[in-house]
């Protein structure tokens, strides 16, 4: 399962997604809208989210598939969600099932982060004021979206 | 020729549009549809180098050449999560 929807993330489903009888552990991770920002002393009430899914999900299928390939076997279902988020919602969810949990720890940490420098979203912070600001990640390497470094394990 | 160009987040902002098509010269190169869109943004300021493009799905960088018909994605740095 890999997918960018505006529709709500239901965890429960990608943790099915992953679960097989090979798993020993199963990872969830969700990533939810908060209050704060890192950038701004304001209260930050709503985050939207865009993504450009013809770019977006081709790179989650190479997330996906640097994952297997350094942590593997496993199982990975990631879903990013765009439109307009309260405070609380998931932004982002991933699921990694392997026999054993130092893999799926270790493969969901490098998927979220490899997501967070490389895939073709962008999310605006909308403050308790009324304004916005377009919110970047800490860039990688050459830059956001260059090829990223092999993963380690 | 003709090109169509997505732009995203703040560079949709800029320009004022999410998508347009765009008439440029023959083998221009995305440097150039850059310079027609942002002349005010060349080489060297913060905009231009923190933007990265996309021709047809694909991650290229400003030397490349377009053809008639190509997508063309103007994606600023990215703030996924």
């Amino acid at each position: 399962m890999l997918d960018i929807t505006s529709e709500p993330i239901d965890l429960d489903a990608l943790v099915r997604a992953v679960r097989t009888d090979a798993c020993g552990a199963v990872v969830a991770f969700a990533g939810v809208v908060r209050e704060t920002s890192p950038e701004d002393p304001r209260r930050v009430v709503r985050i939207r989210y865009e993504a450009y899914s013809a770019l977006a999900l081709p790179q989650m299928r190479e997330i996906a598939a640097a994952t297997r390939a350094a942590f593997g076997p496993l199982e990975i279902a990631i879903v990013h969600r765009t439109g307009e988020l309260g405070l609380g919602e998931t932004s982002i969810a991933i699921a990694v099932g392997a026999p054993h949990r130092g893999r799926a720890f270790d493969g969901c940490e490098y998927a979220i982060d490899t997501i967070k420098a490389r895939l073709a979203v962008w999310k605006q912070e909308v403050f308790a004021d009324g304004e916005t600001a377009w919110r970047a990640n800490a860039p990688v390497g050459n830059g956001a979206l260059a090829d990223e470094a092999a993963p380690s394990r | 020729m003709r090109v169509r160009v997505l732009a995203f987040a703040r560079l949709r902002e800029l320009l004022g549009f999410g998508q347009e098509d765009v008439e440029i010269g023959a083998g221009a190169t995305v440097d150039g549809l850059w310079a027609q869109l942002m002349p005010d943004a060349q080489p060297g300021t913060a905009l231009r180098a923190s933007t990265r493009f996309a021709r047809n799905g694909t991650v290229v960088d400003g030397t490349t050449r377009l053809n008639d018909g190509d997508e063309v994605a103007l994606l600023p740095p990215v703030g996924g999560c």
